[in-house]
């Protein structure tokens, strides 16, 4: 039995409350250096043009004008047009070609201004991308990026604010990658790059000027993130709180919270929705026997519903000791006023709320 | 669907087609590349005002179609016939024989139960071997379905067509694939992809990934005057333009999308027309005339590698065959149109008559030619239906490049359960590890 939690003005009420006696703890971010996420996955982008050529770069705005987000900054003037490709605006034609590039030995990363005009080209991403490599019986394989900006961006409703996390998992061929932080961002882009089957690599727009501490590790050129092993953010006994992209931030803000009345929460960022490390996520269980799992996508067949599902299928099943909440953005599509907006995301008051009800505390 | 206006007289070299036409071809980089807005804002308006307004109508006059041979397969004039000696029109020949045994057969097999899908190419045989001759082999093709001649051409064999229809051990898709959708590495052939169009802007890709690599190959793209219609047909010509990518897009204009015919599918000038309005440069011909497709594929060829720009191609011809074995066409065409094409537009019969009246041909080696083919086509269909399955643990390979854990549990899982009950299965018909 699964409930399923949309955030309410109440629960709002009580997160204003519990945010003004929540303390702040910054301790591990003053020992590393700080990188946006920008700027993580530019020096991704820079570094993996740098180390092949055969790696280009193509989409709308991405040379001249840097980028739509800026994400691409420099890398025009650095390699020229003929790897930073300004392209015409027809998603389905630049996926085309891409993918047709890709077919005949380069590398492209295609960028989307953001996921959501990535539905113009979903049936060159799908039909081709995804399927010729076995279409093919392996002998064309398709090594191509689509990324860009996805899931709720701020003010810009509901054509622009939305998470393509679950669609694009549903389908075997592709690899999905959601990441969080700077470091996320950095060794996986380049893991996504490297990669000789194709990958959707979902950025989070909201995410894009935040910064994250970057390890001496991250920042050299060599750091690579293995695809599909998810991290444990904060480790806890209680309960496991499962989310990708922004509400990994989210779950560790209610963790914090959480802490505060003594219940200690382990959050795993997922960090790639295909592979999935549901291994992770049933190590962690096994160890709190409780569950709740945040996103920022529509609940029906979302992330949440995948992890509870396989959950259900194995033996951590037995591990639970109560039904398992998803905590998803709300099922509408996203309104634009700001105080409906705030409402159809998850809050770190939801996910309190709903780590309560799974521990039965009041 | 007559090709009544046709154009014979053009010399057949690139210096002849940049003196007289192609006006874009002299336009070429020189104003886009100069970054000055007022510049380009003067190129395009031609400096040209009026004061009064007046609709742009399309052009009355429509883009003459090249010819080299007449309907009775004489060459109308001299210099336009290739001089390519006398064994290539007669390999043409004899594979535009050996296509249509091979289709015959299998269209009726499709009939018969033994495979699930089929599709002939009547009556467009000279826009196969015709472009196929006319390209170097290391030249990529991007097929849409109906090109089985380009691939016979290029040397796949009889024994590779049958296996992947039967989607045998010999299949090199491993049966992944529905029957038709061919491909091979080896001979530059793409595999090809079901939704109509998806293989035009990927063409494009691969003709970039070609400019930017330096490699002296371009890519030729088949597609339908109905699959012009789809959104990704304009984006692949818009791209083609605007990156400079040695392309040449072949439309094969064959008056039927399915059941469509081509004048509710578009109202313009065919599908030529459509290139200036891209900036790019077209030459439509008599698609049943292999000569003059020949002769327009090695020219645009040319041109796509020596300026890394496109072409449009279109070859008007003719769909003789029903869509495919999911259509019955006498519920959409009439059989006196059909009978017409067959008798009298025959793009196989105008290559006979070519070589007949040359001696290059005789009605002993026809017959001699069609018995072979059949036997060809009959061994190799037997071969086919008698080899083994692909090894079913094909199913779970190729989703990645390594196979994800969950398909390899789920693999040994059905390992170990046939493996208990083998006497439940059919194991002898399937090759083994």
């Amino acid at each position: 039995m699964m409930v399923v939690i949309s955030p309410s003005k109440m629960l709002l009420k009580k997160a204003a409350k519990l945010l003004s006696n929540r303390a702040f703890s910054s301790s591990q971010a003053l020992n590393a250096k700080q990188m946006t996420v920008r700027d993580a996955l530019n020096s991704a982008l820079d570094e993996e043009m740098a180390k092949d050529d055969r790696v280009v770069l193509l989409g709308e705005e991405v040379a001249l004008y840097d980028g739509a987000y800026k994400v691409s900054r420099g890398l025009w003037k650095k390699y020229g047009d003929k790897r930073v490709i300004d392209t015409p605006i027809t998603e389905m034609g630049f996926a085309g070609i891409a993918v047709g590039a890709a077919m005949a030995g380069l590398r492209p990363i295609c960028e989307f201004m953001t996921f959501n005009f990535s539905m113009q080209a979903i049936d060159q991403v799908i039909n081709s991308a995804a399927k010729t490599f076995y279409m093919s019986a392996g002998m064309i394989n398709v090594p191509i990026v689509f990324r860009g900006p996805n899931g709720a961006a701020a003010g810009v409703a509901a054509q622009h604010s939305q998470c393509f996390g679950a669609w694009y998992s549903h389908c075997p061929g592709l690899k999905v990658i959601s990441p969080y932080n700077s470091e996320d961002c950095k060794g996986l882009l380049k893991a996504a790059i490297r990669d000789p089957d194709p990958v959707v690599f979902l950025e989070n727009e909201l995410l894009y000027g935040s910064s994250y501490p970057m390890s001496d590790e991250a920042l050299s050129n060599e750091f690579v993130l293995e695809i599909g092993k998810a991290k444990v953010e904060r480790a806890g006994d209680h309960i496991t709180i499962v989310a990708h992209s922004k509400a990994v931030e989210t779950g560790l803000d209610a963790a914090k919270l959480l802490a505060g009345e003594g219940i200690e929460c382990e959050v795993i960022n997922l960090r790639s929705l295909r592979p999935l490390d549901v291994n992770s996520v049933c190590k962690s269980v096994a160890k709190t026997n409780h569950l709740v799992t945040i996103e920022g996508g529509w609940p029906q067949c979302g992330i949440g519903s995948e992890i509870c599902a396989r959950i259900m299928e194995s033996e951590t099943f037995y591990h639970l000791d109560s039904p398992v909440i998803r905590v998803t953005g709300a099922d509408v599509p996203t309104p634009y006023t700001k105080s409906l907006e705030g409402l159809a995301f998850p809050q770190p008051a939801d996910v309190v709320t709903a780590v309560k009800k799974v521990l039965g505390v009041k | 669907m007559k090709v009544n206006y046709f154009l014979n007289t053009a010399r057949l070299s690139l210096a002849y087609l940049e003196k007289n036409g192609c006006h874009s071809l002299r336009r070429s980089f020189s104003v886009l590349s100069s970054g000055n807005a007022a510049e380009v804002f003067e190129e395009k308006t031609s400096g040209r005002w009026i004061d009064k307004l007046e609709f742009v109508e399309p052009s009355e006059a429509p883009i003459p179609t090249y010819r080299v041979m007449d309907l009775s397969g004489r060459i109308i004039d001299k210099s336009q016939e290739p001089q390519f000696g006398p064994k290539i029109p007669v390999e043409m020949y004899r594979c535009m024989a050996l296509l249509n045994t091979m289709d015959r057969i299998l269209y009726e097999s499709q009939g018969q139960g033994r495979i699930s899908f089929y599709l002939t190419s009547l009556g467009e045989e000279a826009t196969h071997m015709g472009s196929a001759a006319a390209l170097n082999s290391d030249d990529l093709v991007y097929a849409q379905y109906r090109e089985s001649g380009v691939l016979l051409w290029r040397g796949y064999s009889l024994d590779d067509f049958m296996s992947q229809c039967y989607g045998n051990c010999d299949d090199r898709g491993c049966g992944k694939q529905m029957p038709i959708h061919y491909g091979s590495r080896r001979l530059n052939f793409v595999t090809l992809s079901s939704p109509l169009a998806t293989q035009l802007p990927q063409a494009v890709g691969s003709a970039y990934s070609f400019k930017l690599t330096n490699q002296p190959r371009c890519v030729i793209v088949y597609f339908g005057e109905g699959a012009a219609s789809e959104g990704d047909a304009h984006a692949a010509f818009n791209f083609a333009a605007t990156l400079e990518c040695p392309v040449i897009f072949f439309c094969r204009n064959n008056g039927f999308a399915i059941s469509t015919p081509s004048d509710e599918q578009y109202k313009g000038d065919g599908i030529a027309a459509r290139a200036a309005g891209y900036g790019i440069v077209a030459l439509r011909v008599d698609g049943n005339d292999v000569f003059a497709v020949y002769n327009a594929t090695q020219i645009a060829r040319e041109y796509a590698l020596k300026y890394n720009k496109p072409v449009i191609l279109e070859a008007m011809t003719y769909r003789v065959s029903h869509h495919s074995t999911s259509d019955d066409s006498t519920a959409y065409r009439s059989a006196e149109d059909l009978k017409h094409w067959q008798e009298h537009n025959n793009p196989v019969k105008r290559l006979k008559n070519y070589l007949l009246a040359r001696n290059l041909w005789s009605e002993q080696q026809e017959t001699e030619w069609a018995t072979s083919a059949r036997k060809q086509v009959l061994e190799a269909f037997a071969r086919a239906e008698s080899k083994l399955k692909p090894q079913w643990q094909e199913m779970f390979t190729d989703v990645y490049r390594d196979i994800p854990n969950h398909l390899m549990k789920q693999m040994k899982y059905m390992e170990e359960h046939v493996e208990e009950y083998k006497q439940h299965y059919p194991l002898d018909s399937f090759k083994k590890n």
